[in-house]
């Protein structure tokens, strides 16, 4: 499965931001391949570019030189309405500050992709719901943002980012704002969609719970690749952390 | 739907419409603008304030002339005179009043001012939905769509606050009319130019709400959605 093809090409992707008279280089040359279906994590130590790779590969940012490729299609061809479009139905956004829409409820949050892709509304609801109790809100679609808990956000965050059944699932610190036991289930649960849907789900974390259920683990250091390592080598390099599963 | 109910399935990308479709239909739309109206009702009701007065201004002024020209035309010297005490300027071969230039530059300065106050006032509302905008376009939103909503949601806001203007400024100037000239006031008003006058000052207050929310709405459709979530509220 890992050798199938690769979804997702970064090839020596720049980014500098001009800070007045200073340039800082959040990644100075960064070059990746990942394979569909895989779960992927991008490590490292805060401020090394995790949040701008991140950014880059969800064509949400534009790289100062260098190119990602989608699908083997290089984003930065694309005009606003195709990217809106590969925003739309090939890559689902997980946050850490989960960006539930505040005045919907959680079920009009799920919805709201669906709607954009040209779904008819009663479609929409009823795959809305499916989608809700997939990550276990069967009974919460009605409610409103604030009337969630944190982990329950980040659980509408996540049936959000399926709506249009995305080739990738982009997950910046996903369980950066949830308590130990609310990380583990969301953990377990992209886990769990990687698998049953091969979905393909790119993680940026210093959670190292994340290793647990990661096919590759990318470790970044000063806004470059400082290793990248396949499940087996994990295991070994980091004694019995990696083990248990 | 190609599969039936379950939603576990690879087969949902090769289902997308090959013109790449992406919508926003006008009754979603709507209802979304109705919506963070009355989530952020307290902060429409500030936006709108300052459009229910203008407009209420403007009606005000147009009814009273309205009030004035009906009177007028009974062609009876003693209201003519009675207009004249209460300040009018009336030659005596006309059988007309309009608006003074004074107050209708004063007009015309509120109703600035208005658009002014509107557009900050949407500026302001704007820092506080930016992260709203750049999920929205995470989500696969379009530029025009959040100027549509935007739009939409002035449009609503302009017509529930020129509407109440209007009417406002109406009511108040047949009642200071009955105050000052009496029952005739109102029996010699011509009612089609009142309700003239009241739509006229609702479709001001209407495009003016447009117009103020135009600029906000560009810098919110243009935002890229990653400046759009960095900025913390
Ligand atoms: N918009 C920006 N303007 C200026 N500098 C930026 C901007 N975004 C990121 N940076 C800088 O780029 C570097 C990498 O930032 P990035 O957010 O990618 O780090 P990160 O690995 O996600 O960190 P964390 O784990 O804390 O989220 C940092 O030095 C940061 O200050
Ligand atoms: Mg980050």
């Amino acid at each position: 499965m890992a050798e199938s093809r690769n979804i997702v090409r970064v090839s020596g992707v720049t980014k500098t931001f001009q800070l007045g008279k200073v340039e800082v280089k959040a990644l100075t040359g960064v070059d990746l391949e990942i394979a569909a279906g895989c779960y992927l994590s991008i490590m490292g130590p805060s401020g090394s570019g995790k949040s701008t790779l991140f950014n880059m590969i969800g064509g949400l940012d534009k790289p100062t030189s260098g190119r990602v490729f989608i699908d083997e299609v290089d984003i930065a061809q694309l005009d606003a309405y195709e990217l809106a479009w590969l925003r739309c139905r090939k890559i689902g956004y997980i946050f850490q500050t989960f960006n539930i829409i505040q005045v919907m409820t959680a079920l009009e949050n799920v919805t709201l992709p669906m709607i954009f892709g040209g779904m008819n509304n009663d479609e929409a609801i009823e795959k809305g719901i499916q989608l809700l109790e997939l990550v276990g809100l069967g009974d919460r679609y009605l409610h409103k943002p604030n009337e969630l808990s944190g982990g329950q956000q980040q659980r509408v965050a996540v049936a959000r980012a399926l709506a249009n059944d995305p080739a990738i699932i982009l997950a910046d610190e996903p369980t950066g704002n949830l308590d130990l036991k609310t990380g583990e289930e969301i953990i377990a649960l992209l886990k769990q969609l990687s698998r049953e849907r091969n979905v393909t789900v790119i993680s940026a974390t210093h959670d190292f719970k994340m290793l647990n259920v990661s096919d590759q683990v990318v470790w970044i250091r000063d806004g470059r690749v400082d290793k990248i390592e396949n499940r087996d080598e994990l295991s070994i390099s980091l004694g019995d952390i990696g083990t248990k599963e | 739907m190609v599969d039936d109910g379950s939603v576990a399935n690879e087969g949902a990308r090769s289902e997308a419409p090959p013109n790449r479709l992406l919508v926003l239909p006008i009754k979603k739309s709507v209802e979304i603008a109705l919506k963070s109206i009355r989530v952020r009702f307290f902060r429409s009701l500030i936006t709108t304030i300052s459009l229910v007065l203008a407009v209420s201004f403007l009606s005000f002024v147009n009814v009273t002339t309205d009030v004035a020209n009906g009177l007028l035309a009974k062609e009876d010297p003693g209201l003519r005179r009675v207009l004249i005490r209460s300040g009018y300027d009336i030659a005596p071969e006309e059988n007309s009043v309009g608006s003074s230039p004074k107050l209708r530059w004063i007009i015309i300065l509120s109703l600035m001012v208005c658009v002014v106050g509107i557009v900050n006032a949407h500026l302001m509302a704007g820092t506080e939905r930016f992260r709203e905008i750049g999920t929205m376009k995470c989500l696969g939103a379009l530029d025009r769509f959040i100027l549509k909503l935007f739009l939409l949601e002035a449009g609503m806001q302009g017509l529930a606050g020129a509407g109440a203007g209007a009417l406002l400024g109406a009511l108040f100037s047949l009642f200071n009319s009955f105050i000052r000239f009496g029952n005739v006031a109102l029996t010699a008003l011509s009612w089609a130019d009142v309700g003239q006058s009241v739509l006229f000052a609702i479709l001001v207050g209407f495009i003016l709400s447009l117009v103020g929310v135009m600029y906000p709405a560009i810098v919110a459709a243009r935002m890229q959605p990653v400046e759009a979530m960095r900025t913390e509220e």
